[in-house]
């Protein structure tokens, strides 16, 4: 049992933190808000040379043969001051797949540049009707000769607006909602019969929604074997919910820290309100929970790398339950003890609270993983 | 990181559960499993048990009895002894008055005490509460005046837990009482059966059972030579002390025995025909105390793997009282939920009416109810992280 960093993990932190304090403070996020990709190809570029979307990947792979918990960690710093660029949707979900299922071709053709900073990828595997379930997929794909066809709708795919290319996730066979028969292609962003369509998140981060209106792939795109991910995608997913536990975590302790210091100095009735007790026992619940987040956060990243499915499901399930039910009582509160300036836009407490639900509703939300956790076979047994 | 025990950290668990499997008798086990109340003898007996094979006091240091064990292995033991269901021990003497003398005590008190505390030879109680003294601890008015060599002690505590079977009581006293009240109060040692003046009358609890006493002192002469550490730095002794008392109360181990008494109700009782563990709504009950307590679960490990290397107790400890003893009052609750009608029965029942099991979760239910006040309220506990932790203005 030990939760130290090792001296590498504090010195990436500290440069990734020097960065989002230098380069990309919130009025860069601000600046980037509502622009045609919402996030600067430089920066990613510059996240790419430090290494830090490379680090957690196999060497093999050209990456740095680090743990999940190096994400996290990233993402944490990242977290603190919305920096927009896609590591969520491009190196833990789509770059988690690659790098799993792809074979060496496919990983040097998407993955590879992805690493450097130069390319960015997307996920897209949530439809209108599909609410959580992953298997719940009406997009086809169609083998016609050597290749596929794909056909249907995707949406919230993030980063899918400006994806140089996409994992798609389509049914060769079986009926929506089946377990079997889901496969994995790799589209590029600009195939014919693709069409993106921006999206606006209220957190003011751009997803896509993708119609493929008979995109064809050549055999060689499909990624994995035919008709088997969703035990894979299930495992990127997972990722996903660890990762938007660790970016949240930066939000949450930002939403603590400057709950805290606007208390100390705001003053009304002739004193600073954090005087007033019930103020003070609401910041004392809000501390309380953004150390239980960290602790599940921390779970989470650790356990999302466990070989065993049902053990990684439950902590997953458990921290994310944590992040929106603990991970809530912060955020509202924040915004609470700010009073009315909180709903102003020009506050950053807006935004933190926005962006933290975002990630409160991506991969599944609480209830989605109370009814999961229940679901697996080790809850008939003993208390975990 | 890393979460798992290491090959030796493993190999040492095996050993204390295969001991504890062995050395626990039976009808403790049977008991503790059904939540039973222990009478004094049976804690005792288990005591005996443990202070044989020298594990009554893993945290003392070994040169006065302790185990010599770190803090990884304490941990690992503790969650043994609840995971056996093996009776608790009285904490009073052990992991409060025992610590208190080993840290100030004189080589006198220390010969003369601790010996027959690890032993169980001598039951402790603590003598802090008063009528009016209860959140607001340092407005306590026992008085205790010189005399000679002794301390004359007039006035009353109260909430006393077990002072009708203690031995000894050690109580915070006012030795000064023109100082500011922090700064008056001396911490004394007193037998309470042998010293004339001193009076325990016993009174019930909810859950039923007489662990509370009202300790009344009129004129009852103490040697000086029993109070611990210098005369007025009582209050900063104490205060060390209660905040040890708090991250043992958060009880998170014996949460996982709650989750566990749940299951076995869950299987049991019915509902729709069916098995309530079948029924989907309690099924997310039960998942979200479950996710609670592994919750907390993570930050009591983040605790302890700090402790382990020796680092002060980061912010993450000063939570667990709070949230600790919170998630035990709502498993509690649910198990309570789980019964049904079946929960409102009182354990003096007929065990023919009802299962053991069931005849004791009410008195739990009702007794749990404390630990969100005693060992410092949880009102209080805030109150001290938004003070020394977040640096809140006072008002
Ligand atoms: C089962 C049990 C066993 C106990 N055993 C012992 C024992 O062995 N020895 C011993 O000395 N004592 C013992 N106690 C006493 C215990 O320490 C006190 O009950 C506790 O300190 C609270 O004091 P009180 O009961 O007088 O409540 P009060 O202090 O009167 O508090 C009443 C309510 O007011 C709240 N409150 C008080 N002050 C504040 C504040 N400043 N801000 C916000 N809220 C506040 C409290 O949180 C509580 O909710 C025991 C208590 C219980 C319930």
């Amino acid at each position: 049992m030990n939760f130290e960093l090792t001296e590498e993990q504090t010195m990436m932190a500290d440069a990734v933190k020097k960065f989002v304090v230098n380069a990309s403070p919130v009025t860069r996020f601000r600046a980037l808000r509502g622009t045609e990709v919402g996030w600067d190809r430089k920066a990613w570029a510059t996240m790419g040379e430090q290494g830090w979307l490379a680090v957690a990947f196999p060497e093999a792979h050209g990456g740095y043969g680090g743990g999940f918990i190096d994400n996290a960690l990233i993402l944490e710093q990242l977290g603190h001051s919305l920096v927009p660029e896609p590591y969520i949707p491009s190196v833990v979900l789509a770059g988690g797949l690659i790098s799993r299922l792809g074979n060496t071709a496919q990983i040097e053709t998407f993955l590879a540049p992805m690493l450097e900073g130069r390319t960015s990828l997307a996920l897209a595997y949530a439809e209108k009707q599909s609410r959580y379930d992953l298997a719940d997929c009406e997009t086809t794909a169609t083998k016609s000769g050597g290749s596929y066809v794909l056909r249907g709708t995707k949406v919230w795919v993030l980063n899918g607006h400006a994806a140089d290319a996409i994992v798609v996730v389509a049914r060769t066979s079986g009926a929506s909602r089946d377990r079997g028969g889901l496969s994995l292609f790799l589209v590029d962003g600009d195939a014919p019969g693709l069409r993106r369509l921006r999206v606006h998140g209220m957190d003011g981060q751009s997803t896509a929604l993708l119609e493929f209106a008979g995109v064809e792939v050549g055999a060689d795109r499909l990624l994995g074997n035919e008709g088997s991910a969703l035990e894979a995608l299930e495992w990127a997913i997972d990722r996903g919910a660890a990762a938007a536990c660790a970016e949240a975590q930066g939000q949450l302790s930002e939403l603590f820290t400057r709950t805290i210091d606007y208390i100390k100095q705001r003053r009304q009735f002739g004193r600073p309100i954090g005087a007033f007790q019930v103020l003070q026992h609401r910041a004392a619940d809000m501390f309380a929970e953004v150390e239980l987040c960290k602790g599940m956060m921390i779970l989470a990243a650790l356990q999302v790398e466990n070989a065993d499915a049902d053990t990684r499901k439950a902590a997953i399930s458990s921290a994310k339950v944590q992040l929106q039910t603990g991970g809530w009582l912060v955020q509202e509160s924040a915004v609470q003890l700010f009073g009315g300036i909180a709903i102003t836009d020009e506050q950053d407490i807006g935004l933190f609270f926005k962006r933290v639900r975002v990630l409160q509703g991506l991969f599944g939300d609480a209830d989605y993983h109370v009814d999961r956790y229940q679901s697996l076979p080790s809850f008939e047994g003993e208390a975990a | 990181m890393d979460m798992s025990y290491t090959p030796e950290q493993i190999a040492f668990r095996d050993e204390v559960r295969a001991w504890i499997a062995k050395a626990l008798p039976e009808h403790l086990r049977c008991k503790a499993e059904n939540g039973g109340h222990f009478e004094l003898e049976e804690i005792l007996e288990w005591h005996k048990i443990l202070a044989a094979k020298g594990w009554a006091a893993p945290h003392w240091p070994q040169e006065v009895g302790g185990t010599g064990w770190d803090v990884a292995q304490r941990h690992i033991f503790g969650e043994e002894l609840v995971r056996a269901n093996a009776p608790t021990l009285s904490p009073f003497g052990l992991t409060m008055v025992g610590p208190l003398i080993i840290q100030f005590g004189t080589d006198e008190q220390k010969k003369r005490f601790l010996p027959k505390i690890l032993s169980g030879d001598e039951i402790w109680c603590q003598g802090y509460s008063e009528p009016n003294a209860g959140s607001d601890l340092a407005s306590l008015q026992l008085r205790a005046d010189k005399e000679g060599d002794d301390y004359i002690l007039n006035g009353q505590k109260t909430w006393t837990t077990y002072a009708q079977h203690a031995d000894w009581i050690f109580v915070l006293a006012r030795t000064s009482p023109t100082a500011k009240p922090q700064e008056g109060i001396s911490f004394l040692l007193a037998d309470i059966r042998n010293t004339p003046g001193i009076e325990v009358k016993p009174f019930l609890t909810t859950g039923g059972t007489p662990a509370f006493s009202e300790t009344w002192f009129d004129n009852a002469r103490i040697p000086q030579a029993n109070r611990v550490g210098p005369e007025n730095k009582g209050w900063t002794m104490a205060k060390a002390l209660l905040g040890h008392e708090r991250t043992s109360i958060g009880g998170v181990a014996d949460s996982a025995r709650w989750l566990g008494v749940i299951r076995r109700i869950a299987r049991d009782a019915r509902m729709g025909g069916k098995p309530l563990m079948e029924d989907a709504a309690f099924r997310r009950r039960l998942a979200k105390i479950e996710i609670r307590y592994r919750t907390v679960g993570m930050a009591n490990m983040r605790t302890l793997a700090a402790a382990q290397l020796g680092h002060a107790p980061g912010p993450e400890s000063s939570i667990l009282k709070i949230v600790g003893t919170e998630l035990q009052q709502e498993a509690t609750e649910l198990a309570m939920d789980a019964l049904g009608h079946n929960a409102l029965g009182w354990f003096d029942s007929p065990t023919d009416a009802m299962p053991e099991y069931q005849l004791w979760l009410a008195s739990n239910f009702n007794y749990l109810r404390a630990a969100t006040i005693y060992g410092g309220s949880n009102e209080i506990q805030k109150n001290i992280i938004s003070k020394m932790i977040l640096g809140l203005p006072q008002a």
